[in-house]
């Protein structure tokens, strides 16, 4: 529950932290920043995915 | 009272994702698959329910345990075909989405083949000789 504000939270403060850095001319820094962001809550994503997965295929799948 | 909150939770999650998609398309679609897998694995826990009910009523009739198990395969594909083509098609690869939904439908189609070749079997059973 809390993992969707947890995951607003993030896009808002990076998009913040990306406008700021590109204020400052610091352009390449600020895709990395936006790359890293996105790499976390991927990674948070996914997991909730193989969890989800691996429920469905014990319920359903008998394995 | 669980309809309210996941109605809430639809709701509070959709403000969100128009907030965040202002700012970076990228994390409004991560939002939006998260919150779909959140509520499905929410709802997983409720369908365990009803599925061990069943396969409780199968083993009291005598149902061949393999009809059962084809069956809930079948309704777990057609969950994760169903699920996996809403994402995609949030994200807007239409073409994408109806992939996916055609190989769902395939693999649905080559599980429910050993029960088509049963009730065929069964019919010839039936038929008279000689006919």
């Amino acid at each position: 529950m809390s993992a969707i504000f947890q995951i607003a939270g993030i896009g808002i403060v990076i998009a913040m932290i990306h406008s700021v850095l590109k204020q400052m001319g610091k352009e390449d820094m600020a895709h990395w920043v936006t790359l890293i962001g996105f790499v976390v809550v991927l990674f948070m994503v996914v997991r909730l995915l193989n969890e989800l997965f691996q429920e469905i295929k014990t319920i359903f799948l008998f394995q | 009272m669980e309809m309210i909150q996941i109605v809430g939770l639809g709701l509070m999650a959709t403000v969100l994702i128009l907030v965040v998609r202002e700012q970076k398309p990228m994390f409004a679609f991560l939002l939006a698959a998260f919150t779909g897998i959140f509520i499905f694995l929410y709802l997983i826990g409720k369908i365990e329910i009803v599925i061990t009910v069943l396969e409780d009523l199968a083993n009291r009739s005598g149902i061949p345990s393999i009809y059962l198990k084809t069956i809930l395969k079948i309704i777990g594909i057609a969950y994760i075909a169903e699920f996996g083509a809403q994402i995609v098609r949030d994200a807007g690869q239409e073409g994408i989405a109806s992939k996916i939904e055609f190989a769902g439908k395939v693999f649905i189609l080559v599980m429910a083949v050993p029960i088509i070749s049963v009730i065929v079997e069964t019919v010839i059973g039936l038929l008279p000789d000689g006919s």
